[in-house]
């Protein structure tokens, strides 16, 4: 066996080399003992880390890089020295390092501040040093924005006696200098800085690669430079744009993650600020910390989180103390400790989590230790050599050690704290931590004596009643409608669900809607996507939280507060009864008042009038000590109209945060308004804490009452049903967008308006984007009182029933549509016809709207025309519809007949069709049906080795404009044998798609798969597909930097087979803004010229396609036209599988009623690019390519005379961005790849022999954690020529050792083994698909291989079938959306077997918490020596049983004696010397879908035999 | 929508007739509706579209809201039901009986399975209301003092009375013919639509909410219209489309040659009590008759000739017979031309098609006794007749149902002297006319139309009279907009 040389070490600094390798991490001495050798193995880390970077447009320009040690005060007495400058001794000097503007004006200015406030401050200058630096290897971009380095030496005075009180000292020093740089006029000031000014500890960054850091800093290359610690980190950013100050460290932390409810901390963090008082701080002090305490403006969350964790720690908390604050684990969990639970509550009530992915490394110098999110969805490993080296990073292997020197090798999981106390030289556990603080004050009986639950208090008041005679006036008043009660409500009632829709939103958007809108349709729910997962809420509820708290927070920085009460709500719905016991709250001084917002109808600017007033109320009433705020609309009626409640909501959360005082009361709202989920999420959203919809209930009773209701529901049922449902639905919305706790939630302010005017919006939802204006006060008034002179006319009319509404399904005199019955006929009638002149009048129809019937955005667009050209010089349709792309639909939402369909008239024309997340049968690979884009979604369904090279295209689906954030479900009923058989499942087993890729949750993950998908096929292309939402921009740019060749903008109103309603109608936003703020990003980044832009979203005409090619695309997708071209007529029923036109169905009898021919559809395309075509001639383009991007060719139609949309500015939507000379407006320069680079092509050439003539052949290779994606590559080669079938076992067998990088044997077939000795990281196995993998430690080492960790996290994700054997600990979501593959492994972390739906996997030791949540098929046997490990089962869909049958225990046996063979496990020895004992402890999960399947399959079996 | 299984679970279910025997004995209605429990079956069998045709202009003329009554009739909630059909359609008793719902045509289980009974479920919801006494006089709640006076008491003077009544104006229909309901009354036969059982009762309770009706007052003949014009603040034009369309051939002047309104209006009154004298009494009994036009007029004249006796009953037309099916031409949703034995036509009548009347043939006393006929045959530009095709029709009396062709001109237009559209229509716009405070709706306006246009044509006219008479935004209903819109005022 010949080695495989690996790149020499040098190489990893070789730019020659993959520019990938690093995130967060750090290096210590446990005994704390300092040295030059911690700093370099810093820097070594940080550059084995580098792939979790980004690089820009140009490759030497990163987005940040650094490193935090602690003070080398060897080195900085020497370089002090040779300036003359004499330090005091270590603690009795601090070094401030400053960005000092290059701008000679504005440099002069920024230090003499900083020399001023030091001096004011009564410490003494020592002096500045300027920092050498070597700026050589930067890129022009970098250079242009480069500071000054400096370090500022200042003197400790006699008076501070203590070290602590000197770091505070220069920490307001801090504070002060940036708030008066911050205020200086001198241009050029804003690019001063303080990256760190301490005793202890310093920091080097700035916007580097990793490689660059060493370079630019000479100091850390200097053998005096000691340190017992180096904290480092590399950036990928997306949602800013790079700048020096934004590299990491900061003073205390490195984060990796997002924090998601930033807006909501923020504000929280600013409303307490006039409560915060502290011995540490004298008031001046304090005065001149808060106007920068919160560094806002030019921050990141991390800086922002930063800043907070190191207010705190200074005010008077240990750093573990805070990080448990601010980033708490979710304390529902049974196995914790009381106490534990007790100081999160306690803590809990006035201070909410700062909530996302975070993997947060910390050190003050003394402490240094990583904290884990209670999702913990970012990875952290960490080992100690013999040595006393600590090394904590995202991945393994990033520092190499000899495996003998290892002492212990683990990783962080879940809501843990790992840390070590370099003064006292150890490790300190989670549990030792978490004990400490918990037990620290007592915690349970504050909470004991101080917590009252609201069902507690005493009902003092009289519970109001349904009123029957007046509900229909006051439901109209408040815009209910007919579909607010049938659609909406019912199934709430029913069966605590929310109601699904489907096919997308093609209703009026609400500032074009003629109609009196509800306000809150004008929000837009954000979501995750790409940059942080969302999260399951039914599958990971353990996460989940609807608790929450009413009662004055107090004060932040007191450690315990013993005055104070306050309440705890379980869910921010409450009933009639909570709310007048809350309203009567008679305990110590809590006192609540009820505030009317309501308004006069007689006088026009009434409301406004109103709203001040209540604001004005709501102030008094906080400062009169009331701790309770009700904010009602009870009291409607012919003369008083309610303000809307979402408006009066925000404008006193947002008034009272800005005087400092909202977090001395709870706001409620009583609300016959609200109804809906997303009703109450931005109510939430905006600071309410709890909400009573009165007028929901009463209406729920009344349809009871009328029997509308089932029979069987009781009142209180049908009320309790309701509550769950919309808890349900907060959950998912919060959710999406990644964020668990409800705490957190409140006041994030997680939307986006569109269609108010910025004047309103900064009023009273401050800093909520709204980017187009739109209505004010006066639109708003008349929108609430055209509902109210329905309810209440002053004239006879006939109305005696609820409007129809028309937002869910199109209804005459309901909300306008996209699709009315003239559109789909003239559409459906002109391609079967063949008549491009019906197909004009289609066109017509849907583009120049009569009577300003607008609908979308573009219809408000208007093209500039001039200089037409003849047509025949235009580019011609044949090539004009190799653009075109079929959207996403899987064979599964859609029936066979149609999917085919599509597929081959794409394929006819030479266009694209999309196979969509359900996989595509084989059969149909290499002919006229086989779809060339093939989609890889959060389920995986069906995508193996033979799947991916068999396309031209791999879609990467990160979000889906019906439901983003979402995941999905597939019934049982619709999974027939086909389908199971495409998807790689078990027929009637139901599958679940996850809400996030389970191997995405940050862009440096997403850059991993499209590494990934490109070795899987090197030919196709890979594209992801985002949806439309603020700040998709940045994220598009993240993906162009993440080396996607295409980048899919889809419109929020995309179809969709189903979703819940609230997601179609309140989720993402319209294609025009997200592909325009794309576009415009990637042009200001340079990166325009690396991507294909594609858009999709209701796209109807070639006019559309010419507004989406001016805005950007150059590509685009059409689904919805094209489905009813087959037929659909927009029934809206493809979640019931009733379609009676046989597309969005599996029904046989439906399916034959199918109807849709392949040459309707290419009409459809030829008539939209003629009609294109037609466009590009009148504005005189010559192709696609010249007219990508040419925004001037658009307008805003003259005279509209529309009273909301006259209103809307779409100057934004038509900027303009310069156009650098290297780039180009549309995709021109190929992405590289570097897969020419990795190992595989090694391997290929290794295994040749077995690939051409099917001879085995056995190698021997190393590996490092840099070689990512090992075998993929290999894979397709083979898979090629063999298709699924592969090769026989083990013909291509690679004995590997060393440390296996991301991904390693992803998407290996069959014939394919790789034995590792070794370790790995993430993704190990991911879709595997037949292959065979075995990990097991190395032989020499010293520690036990049971109780340390081998491999990360999310291993097999995805696969298909195939076989490994691990021996060793394996991280989190093990085995998610197995499909096949058989696994034996030592023990496993949380979220195992998660979505399983095939396959067997033995766990021969421990689980992790919330095992096989949403497994639906497969089996899983756990050994449970010591049956502790039942409770860590998420039961909901699973049995536990005994192995009763012999073949089964044969089964199993087999399993773990290859096992022992591959792996040589101890344990395994001994469990298999004793098998009937071992047995007795074995729990086989046992999916309850699946065991009901397997009882009837023999039986289908059977009959297929005879048959045969 | 029903039940979300229904339509595959269930058939369509027809109502059944009399057998022909039985009903042709008398001009009684003939109909057995469906039960309950058929109703509500067939209320399951409605899939409550995303994009419901059957109430696009393709569908539904007042744009009812079906797919919500079909739901709420199978959920058992027939009085919300009732108040939604009402929302919508001033008339469903009639509808219900008469339409040739063009709903079911555009229903969208029409494309590749038989469309909902949706006009059954129209005729059991209102059915049920009056049996329940949910039909109750709507008393206006306060007046307007505004006067509006309707000249018609068809279909759309009657809907925009309801209309304008509702919204606390007063108003008075002027009739020409002694009883209220004009081609309701005069023109459909009492087999169809029952000119007491139901056209008198909605009449009656139109009167008890304060509408004023004034029979025998012929407007522009013995009335004035410029009396009218200053008592009242708004005049409603509502005369119909009643000039028929002739056949000037030879021998046109034979005697029994009758247009078929002459015919159905005398076979109404006569229903309703009337006589005639001999001279003028047109009967079928006993003779060769022949209807020309294959329209519904022309098989009104075949049922009320059966009922009467006729020797033989012939019906022609000029067009060929419809296809069994729909044509590549007339796909879904559009109206469906296809061909249809009507009940009458199923009573006894012979019929053809293709066929050209040449000319009338004279017996010595005057009577017409036959019509050359000829075969023809259609093209691209027209028809040819078909060489030695020709062929004798014997006839004692001879029926015209070819149409009609536009309002009378002569009276009121003239009196007003109203300017008219190239059709000969009364010309407005929306629904004005030349003249200030004059509106004109209904076949006068748009021509010869259905029922239920002419009903939609009566509300849409009362929400733009309500809205120049009180100078704001109206409250009515109407059918493409809603009130919960942002309204300014037309015009």
């Amino acid at each position: 066996m010949k080695p495989i040389c690996l790149p020499r070490k040098e190489g990893l600094y070789d730019p020659e080399f993959e520019h990938d390798a690093c995130g967060v991490g750090f290096v210590a001495h446990l005994k704390g003992e300092k040295s030059h050798d911690i700093v370099k193995k810093g820097i070594e880390l940080l550059i084995n880390l580098e792939h979790r970077g980004a690089v820009g447009a140009e490759k030497n320009a990163g987005d940040g890089a650094g490193i935090l040690t602690q003070m080398p005060d060897r080195f900085m007495r020497k370089v002090t020295k040779e300036l003359g400058i004499e330090l005091p001794e270590f603690s009795h000097y601090g070094v401030g390092v400053a960005f000092v503007p290059r701008d000679v004006n504005a440099g002069v200015e920024c230090q003499s501040i900083v020399v001023n406030v030091v001096e004011e401050l009564g410490l003494e200058v020592l002096g500045w040093r300027k920092v050498p630096t070597d700026n050589e290897t930067l890129a022009e971009r970098v250079k242009a924005v480069e500071p000054y380095v400096y370090h500022l030496f200042v003197k400790r005075p006699e008076n501070l006696t203590d070290a602590q009180s000197f770091e505070r000292k220069m920490y307001v020093a801090r504070k002060h200098i940036q708030t008066l740089v911050t205020k200086s006029k001198i241009a050029g000031t804003e690019y001063f800085y303080m990256p760190s000014m301490s005793y202890k500890t310093i920091s080097y960054k700035g916007q580097l690669i990793t490689e660059q850091l060493p370079q630019y800093f000479a100091d850390l290359n200097d053998e005096d430079f000691e340190s017992a610690l180096a904290l480092v980190h590399s950036r990928f950013s997306t949602n800013t744009f790079p700048s020096w100050p934004l590299a990491q460290p900061f003073r205390y932390l490195a984060h990796n993650g997002e924090i998601n409810t930033l807006r909501g901390n923020i504000n929280w963090m600013r409303a307490r600020e006039s409560m915060l008082k502290s011995e540490l701080f004298t008031e001046d002090e304090l005065d001149k910390i808060y106007p920068y305490l919160i560094n806002e403006q030019k921050g990141s969350d991390s800086s922002v989180l930063d800043n907070v964790v190191e207010l705190l720690t200074l005010a008077g908390r240990e750093l573990p103390h805070v990080l448990m604050m601010m980033i708490p684990s979710a304390w529902k969990d049974e196995e914790m400790s009381e106490d534990l639970k007790a100081f999160y509550e306690y803590h809990a009530t006035f201070m909410e989590p700062w909530d996302g992915p975070a993997s947060v490394a910390f050190t003050d110098g003394k402490f240094i230790g990583a904290t884990l999110d209670r999702n913990g969805l970012r990875p952290s490993r960490y080992s100690l050599t013999k040595d006393n080296i600590l090394v904590m990073a995202s991945e393994q292997g990033a520092l190499e050690f000899p495996p003998e020197d290892i002492v212990l090798k683990g990783r962080l999981q879940p809501g843990q704290m790992f840390l070590a106390d370099l003064d006292e030289g150890r490790i300190i556990s989670d549990d030792e931590i978490k004990t400490k603080f918990s037990t620290a004050f007592a915690y349970r009986d504050w909470i004991s004596s101080h917590k009252i639950n609201l069902d507690d208090l005493v009902l003092n008041r009289e519970v109001k009643q349904p009123n029957h005679k007046t509900i229909l006036q006051r439901q109209k008043c408040h815009g209910y409608t007919q579909e607010d009660l049938k659609i909406i409500l019912t199934p709430m009632a029913n069966e605590a669900y929310e109601a699904t829709g489907s096919m997308g939103n093609d209703a009026a958007l609400s500032v074009l809607s003629n109609r009196s809108v509800n306000f809150y349709n004008y929000f837009h729910q954000l979501f995750a996507q790409v940059t942080n997962p969302p999260i399951d809420p039914i599958r990971e509820e353990s996460v989940m939280s609807l608790t929450s708290y009413i009662g004055e927070q107090g004060n932040l920085f007191q450690k315990v507060d013993e005055s104070r009460k306050f309440i705890k709500l379980s869910s921010p719905i409450l009933t009639n009864i909570q709310l007048e016991k809350l309203r009567g709250v008679n305990e110590l001084d809590f006192k609540a008042k009820s505030i009317k917002i309501l308004f006069d109808v007689d006088k026009k600017g009434s409301m406004q009038i109103a709203l001040d007033e209540v604001v004005k109320e709501a102030e008094d009433a906080v400062n009169d000590k009331y701790q309770v705020i009700i904010l009602s609309t009870r009291g409607v009626g012919k003369k008083k109209a309610a303000i809307p409640t979402l408006l009066a909501t925000s404008a006193v959360h947002q008034h009272l945060v800005k005087k400092g005082i909202r977090t001395n009361c709870g706001l409620v709202v009583e609300s016959g308004e609200a109804r809906e989920i997303h009703h109450f999420a931005t109510l939430i959203g905006y600071g309410a804490n709890a909400i009573n919809p009165y007028l929901a209930f009463e209406t729920i009773e009344d349809m009871r009452q009328r029997k509308l209701i089932n029979e069987d529901i009781t009142h209180d049922k049908a009320v309790e049903n309701y509550i769950t449902a919309i808890g349900k639905g907060i959950f998912k919305v919060m959710s999406k967008m990644g964020i668990s706790t409800i705490r957190s939630y409140t006041g994030a302010q997680i939307f986006e308006a569109v269609g108010v005017s910025s004047q309103l919006i900064d009023k009273y939802f401050t800093k909520t984007a709204t980017r187009l204006e739109g209505i004010s006060m006066d639109e708003l008034e008349i929108e609430t009182l055209i509902c109210h002179s329905v309810a209440y006319p002053r004239e006879n009319i006939e109305s005696n029933d609820l409007g129809v509404g028309g937002e869910y399904a199109y209804r005459q005199r309901g909300e306008k549509h996209l699709f009315t019955p003239e559109v789909i006929f003239l559409l459906q009638n002109s391609t079967k016809t063949g008549s491009y002149e019906t197909y004009k009048q289609y066109a017509k129809l849907v583009n120049s709207p009569e009577n300003e019937e607008y609908i979308t955005l573009r219809s408000l667009l208007d093209f500039t025309k001039q200089n037409p050209i003849d047509i025949d010089e235009v580019e011609s349709i044949e090539s004009i519809v190799t653009r075109f792309a079929t959207g996403a639909m899987s064979y599964g939402s859609i029936s066979k007949e149609a999917h085919t369909t599509l597929a081959v008239a794409m394929n006819m024309l030479g266009a694209k069709s999309n196979t969509g997340e359900g996989g595509e049968d084989k059969e149909r690979f290499g002919t006229d049906a086989n779809s060339k884009i093939k989609q890889v979604a959060s389920g995986r369904f069906g995508v193996t080795a033979n799947y991916l090279v068999n396309s031209q295209e791999i879609q990467i689906k990160m979000a889906q404009g019906a439901k983003p954030g979402e995941g999905g479900q597939l019934p049982g009923h619709k999974v027939d044998e086909v389908i199971g058989k495409t998807r790689h499942s078990t027929p009637g087993v139901g599958l679940i798609s996850p809400p996030p890729h389970h191997d995405i949750y940050s862009i440096e993950d997403l850059k991993q798969l499209i590494f990934d998908l490109k070795n899987a096929n090197k030919y196709a292309r890979i594209s992801v597909k985002l949806v439309s939402e603020v700040g998709v921009g940045t994220i598009a740019a993240g993906v162009a930097k993440a080396h996607s060749d295409v980048v899919l903008i889809s419109g929020y109103d995309g179809g969709t087979g189903a979703s819940p309603q609230t997601s179609i109608k309140h989720a993402g936003l319209p294609w025009e803004l997200g592909l325009a703020e794309a576009h415009q990003t990637l042009v200001k980044n340079g990166l325009r010229s690396r991507i294909v832009l594609q858009t999709d979203g209701q796209l109807r005409t070639g006019r559309d396609l010419a507004i989406a090619t001016l805005l950007g695309a150059e590509e685009w997708g059409i689904a919805t036209s094209a489905l009813v071209v087959e037929g659909c007529i927009m029934m809206r029923k493809c979640h019931l599988n009733t379609c009676p036109v046989g597309i969005a169905t599996q029904d046989e009898e439906l399916r034959a009623k199918y109807n849709g021919k392949v040459e309707h559809i290419i009409n459809l395309v030829k008539f939209m690019a003629k009609e294109l075509r037609e466009v590009m001639a009148d504005l005189g383009f010559r192709t696609i390519n010249e007219m990508v991007g040419r925004v001037d060719k658009l307008k805003t139609k003259d005279n509209i005379n529309h009273w909301k949309a006259k209103h809307l500015k779409l100057d934004k939507l038509l900027h303009k961005m310069h156009l650098r000379q290297s780039d180009t407006s549309y995709q021109s320069i190929p992405q590289e790849h570097d897969i020419d680079k990795a190992l595989d092509n090694r391997l290929i050439e290794l295994a040749k022999e077995a690939i051409d003539n099917k001879k085995p052949i056995k190698e021997s290779i190393k590996l490092r954690n840099i070689n990512r994606t090992v075998g993929t590559m290999l894979s397709a080669e083979m898979t090629r020529k063999y298709a699924d079938d592969g090769l026989d076992e083990d013909t291509i067998y690679f004995k590997a050792t060393g440390s296996g990088g991301q991904s390693f044997g992803a998407f290996v077939n069959s014939g394919i083994t790789f034995e590792v000795e070794g370790d790995a990281n993430d993704y190990f196995g991911k879709g595997l698909c037949g292959g065979k993998l075995i990990l097991y430690p190395p032989k020499n080492i010293t520690y036990n291989p049971n109780e340390n960790v081998i491999l990360g996290n999310v291993s097999f994700y995805g696969a298909t079938s195939g076989k490994a054997y691990i021996y060793g600990l394996a991280g989190e979501r093990f085995c998610v959306r197995n499909s096949g593959a058989n696994v034996v492994v030592s023990a496993i972390g949380d979220h195992g077997c998660e979505y399983m739906t095939g396959g067997r996997v033995v766990i021969l030791g421990e689980i992790g918490k919330n095992f096989a949540a949403g497994m639906s098929g497969g089996i899983a046997y756990i050994y449970d020596e010591n049956s502790t490990l039942k409770n860590r089962i998420n039961s909901q869909m699973v049995d536990l049983e005994l192995i009763e049958e012999k073949k089964e225990s044969d089964e199993i046996k087999s399993m773990v004696e290859e096992y022992l063979k591959y792996t040589g496990s101890k344990e395994a020895k001994t469990l298999l010397d004793d098998w009937d004992a071992t047995l007795l402890k074995i729990i086989k999960v046992m999916p309850k879908d699946y065991k009901r399947v397997l009882a009837n399959k023999p039986r289908v079996k059977d009959e297929q035999d005879v048959s045969a | 929508m029903g039940k979300v299984t229904g339509f595959k679970e269930f058939e369509r279910k027809n109502i059944s007739y009399a057998p022909v025997k039985e009903r042709i004995k008398h001009y009684d209605e003939f109909i057995t509706p469906l039960n309950k429990k058929e109703i509500v079956k067939q209320g399951a069998r409605c899939m409550d579209c995303g994009v419901p045709f059957c109430h696009s202009s393709y569908g539904c003329g007042v744009a009812n809201l079906i797919p919500r009554f079909n739901d709420l009739v199978y959920k058992g909630e027939w009085e919300a039901a009732f108040r939604t059909l009402m929302s919508t359609n001033n008339f469903p008793e009639f509808t219900g009986r008469i339409c040739p719902a063009p709903c079911e045509g555009a229903c969208v289980l029409g494309i590749n399975d038989n469309p909902v009974n949706i006009k059954s479920i129209e005729y059991a919801i209102i059915e049920k209301a009056y049996k329940k006494g949910w039909m109750k006089p709507q008393i206006p709640k306060n007046k307007t003092g505004k006067k509006v006076a309707i000249v018609g008491s068809g279909p759309a003077g009657l809907a925009a009375a309801n209309q304008l009544n509702k919204a606390g104006h007063s108003v008075s229909v002027y009739e020409r013919d002694k009883r209220i309901g004009g081609l309701l009354r005069y023109g459909i036969p009492n087999f169809k639509l029952d000119k007491k059982k139901v056209v008198q009762r909605r009449v009656n309770l139109m009167k008890e909410e304060g509408v004023e009706f004034i029979t025998n007052a012929h407007v522009g003949v013995d009335v004035s219209v410029k009396k009218l014009q200053k008592k009242y603040d708004a005049l409603i034009l509502c005369g119909g489309a009643s000039e028929p369309r002739d056949l000037p051939i030879s021998n046109r002047d034979a005697k029994n040659i009758h247009f078929a309104m002459e015919f159905l209006s005398q076979c109404n009154s006569k229903v309703e009590g009337e006589s005639f004298s001999k001279e003028d009494e047109i009967v079928a009994t006993n003779k060769r008759v022949v209807v020309i036009g294959g329209g519904d007029t022309g098989s009104d004249c075949v049922g009320n000739s059966i009922r009467q006796g006729a020797k033989s009953i012939m019906q022609i037309e000029l067009m060929p017979k419809a296809p069994p099916i729909r044509d590549a031409n007339n796909p879904w949703p559009l109206f469906p031309r296809i061909f249809k034995l009507s009940s009458s036509q199923e009573e006894g009548c012979d019929m053809d098609f293709n066929v050209l009347s040449k000319d009338f043939i004279k017996d010595a006393d005057g009577n017409v006794s036959g019509i050359n006929c000829v075969k023809i045959k259609w093209g691209e530009k027209g028809f040819d007749e078909v060489e030695g095709s020709e062929f004798v029709l014997k006839a004692d009396l001879v029926l015209l149902a070819m149409g009609f062709l536009g309002p009378q001109q002569s009276g009121l237009i003239a009196e007003l002297d109203l300017e008219s559209d190239e059709r000969s229509n009364v010309k407005t716009r929306g629904f004005a006319t030349s003249k200030e405070g004059v509106f004109a709706a209904g076949d006068m306006r748009r021509g010869q139309s259905l029922v239920v246009w002419a009903i939609n044509e009566g509300r849409e006219c009362a929400l733009e009279v309500d809205e120049y008479l009180s100078k704001k935004p109206s409250m009515l209903n109407s059918k493409d907009g809603s009130l919960y819109e942002y309204k300014v005022l037309k015009n």
